[in-house]
């Protein structure tokens, strides 16, 4: 059986299904005889210890793949488990109340997690999530439920509704050969994260997913064209397992550019540069090529954790990522989150909106010691190599007017401590409200350059919500609209002197690529994987080519044109 | 041998996060049983959970019992521990 999904990161694999459960705690209440009291007691010691080995796995695998502070939230989880009170709690319910041990352990955690739960602190609140969740562990143990972590011992394809940065986290990703959902967009965090891991996704299949899909299935999933076969036949898995060797060539092929510069046809150099998400990240862009990082997303340093990340932990992953680049540029990216990611400690209230609520700058402006922290320890790592700072969600002057007196203030803080860093540090914005586009020959005067953030400009002008599934063939990087915008936001940069990037997923598109050429663009930076393909497309373009192009793309009324037009011109 | 004493909370965020798990892990190392007061409820100190659900922050006053052959050392240790440990924390959490 075929199904078409959103293809979001690419590669071809084979294999079987594991699925993700939801939780299922519908645990019956159910009391036990005298007799069996010792041995569901047995029962009770034996889950537990599973389920820490299981959280020493999880916290493992965080540490090596995502870093060790991200990884403490789980020591928390295990010393829970430790606790000789909530143990002694399990065996008094099941021995005095004659439950059974899961009823037992649902009815013990239920009422300590009330009690943090009414708790006035905001940090404790979130300690009843944590009893709730290994609550949840041992009864999956006890019930037999299937849950994540121990059941990659061999490699399989991830299905799931959908798949949130942490529940990727946990996961022993080495064993995951690909992701497919029911949900989820080519933009969604899960999907940008499949990418920079390289490993295959596809997205938004729909109902038919779960309906269809049980545990160890086969699968054929394409990560290039979002086709995902169910318990293809002979002939099928012949074809791919031929599209497979194609595929590989192709990355043989594209392989020589992990060591060449990006040039056009006729030697102009352009900047082809890598995002990422966290410093793992950074393997992927070198390996594949990247000559810089032209967006280095800092919200997953905040994200899945207790209390806000110190200047010093920050300070010592910037140094490494800078040290690592050497005399390459990175642009550190401060900041940008909001009600739609889960931040407990930020305390964000639910918003009805929250693409166009407080994130990003506004939030930052909001709460000067999160952003001074992180600041300075940018500033403190910016002598260990060639560091940049941007700031997000930029729609008026005063705000980058106001980031760059709080950056000034924290430079005058660092000079009174007698701390180094580097003077000279670039500050760019992103250019991704339609706001920022229309005054940009104002804010071009404020920083030392412009980076284009397609995936929100689009969102915002074509009034596209990027994660809305049923209207995602309106949002296109090839509407008229955006293809003017980015345009402007080039001329008005190059009028003041300064250097534009683009950091959205259009960067590394192909077909884009002589229209964003020709209009001037000086940096590309993209998912670590779309590299090696962009500097093969700029080879066979001259610039004067691509000027032409540009031209005549810009002539088009709709974006089915503007597509086709694209289409017929990739060389 | 029973010990008891009385210790003020200096540190900012309280017997919260880090500093709740370690003085755990330092009750833990002895064999008396020991206890925290605060609010008429009591707890004991070997116990995460119970240590946090007392919602102890800054100048709270606790009372610490011990009772065991090493409560002497137990309540001095953890006494140290409040008093010139936990303030130490605060200065890597506001940095």
């Amino acid at each position: 059986m075929k199904m078409k999904g959103i293809a979001a990161s690419p590669g071809i694999v084979i294999g079987k299904v594991l699925i993700l459960n939801k939780e299922k705690s519908d645990v019956k209440i159910e009391t036990i005889s005298k007799d069996r009291i010792k041995d569901e007691i047995e029962k009770l010691h034996n889950a537990v210890e599973k389920a820490k080995k299981e959280i020493k796995i999880i916290k493992d695998n965080i540490g090596k793949e995502i870093g060790e502070e991200r990884a403490k939230i789980f020591d928390a989880h295990m010393m829970m488990l430790d606790d000789p009170e909530l143990i002694s709690a399990f065996e008094t319910k099941i021995r005095e109340g004659k439950f059974s041990a899961p009823a037992a352990v649902k009815q013990v955690i239920e009422q300590y997690a009330e009690m943090f739960d009414n708790m006035e602190d905001e940090y404790l609140k979130m300690r009843g999530a944590d009893i709730k969740d290994i609550g949840k562990r041992v009864i999956n143990i006890l019930l037999g439920n299937k849950e994540l972590p121990d059941a990659l011992d061999k490699e399989v394809i991830i299905v799931a509704e959908e798949l949130s940065p942490s529940s990727i986290a946990q996961l022993d990703t080495k064993k995951v050969l690909a992701f497919v959902t029911k949900d989820g967009s080519r933009t969604s965090h899960a999907s940008i994260i499949a990418r920079s891991l390289g490993i295959p996704a596809v997205v938004g299949l729909g109902e038919v997913l779960l309906d269809k899909v049980q545990n160890n299935s086969l699968l054929i999933v394409d990560g290039n064209s979002g086709e995902v076969y169910l318990n293809p036949d002979k002939d099928i898995l012949e074809i791919y397992k031929q599209k497979i060797i194609e595929y590989k060539t192709e990355l043989e092929r594209l392989a020589v550019y992990s060591n060449k510069k990006a040039k056009t046809k006729d030697g102009i150099a352009i900047e082809v540069v890598g995002n990422i998400g966290d410093i793992d990240d950074l393997e992927a862009v070198l390996i594949n090529g990247g000559e810089g990082i032209g967006l280095f997303r800092t919200e997953f340093l905040y994200m899945n954790r207790a209390e806000i990340p110190s200047e010093e932990e920050q300070f010592e992953v910037y140094k490494k990522v800078a040290e690592k680049m050497e005399k390459n540029r990175v642009v550190i990216r401060t900041l940008d989150i909001g009600a739609d990611k889960e931040v407990p400690y930020l305390d964000l209230p639910k918003e009805m909106n929250p693409f166009l609520g407080y994130r990003g700058i506004r939030l930052c402006l909001d709460k000067t010691d999160i952003f001074k922290s992180q600041l300075r320890a940018i500033l403190r790592a910016s002598k260990f190599g060639n560091l940049s700072v941007m700031f997000p969600m930029i729609s008026s002057l005063d705000e980058v007017k106001q980031a760059k007196d709080i950056f000034n203030e924290v430079k005058m803080e660092l000079d009174n401590e007698s701390l180094e860093y580097n003077e000279n540090i670039e500050i760019g914005i992103m250019v991704e409200t339609p706001a920022a586009v229309m005054i940009a020959d104002n804010l071009a005067e404020e920083v030392d350059f412009f980076s284009i953030g397609t995936n929100d400009l689009i969102q915002y002008t074509l009034a596209v919500d990027r994660t809305n599934k049923k209207i995602a063939d309106l949002y296109s990087a090839y509407h008229p609209a955006i293809l003017r915008l980015v345009k402007k936001i080039i001329d008005e940069g190059h009028k003041a002197g300064i250097w534009v990037g683009m950091c959205g997923e259009a960067a590394g598109d192909e077909l884009l690529l002589p229209f964003l050429l020709g209009a001037g663009l000086d940096e590309f930076s993209m998912s670590a994987l779309s590299i090696p393909k962009i500097k093969e497309s700029l080879e066979k373009w001259s610039k004067k080519d691509a000027e032409k192009e540009m031209e005549n793309i810009l002539q088009l009324k709709t974006t089915r044109e503007v597509k086709n037009y694209l289409q017929k011109a990739k060389r | 041998m029973v010990e008891e004493k009385k210790v003020v909370i200096k540190n900012k965020i309280g017997l919260h996060a880090r500093p709740a798990a370690q003085l755990v892990q330092k009750a833990s190392k002895f064999k008396s049983n020991i206890e925290i007061s605060f609010n008429g409820k009591k707890v004991s100190a070997k116990s995460i959970i119970g240590v946090m659900s007392l919602g102890v922050t800054q100048g709270n006053e606790i009372i610490l019992r011990a009772d065991g052959e090493d409560a002497e050392e137990a309540i001095k240790e953890i006494e140290k521990f409040i008093i010139v440990e936990m303030p130490k924390e605060d200065k890597e959490v506001a940095n």
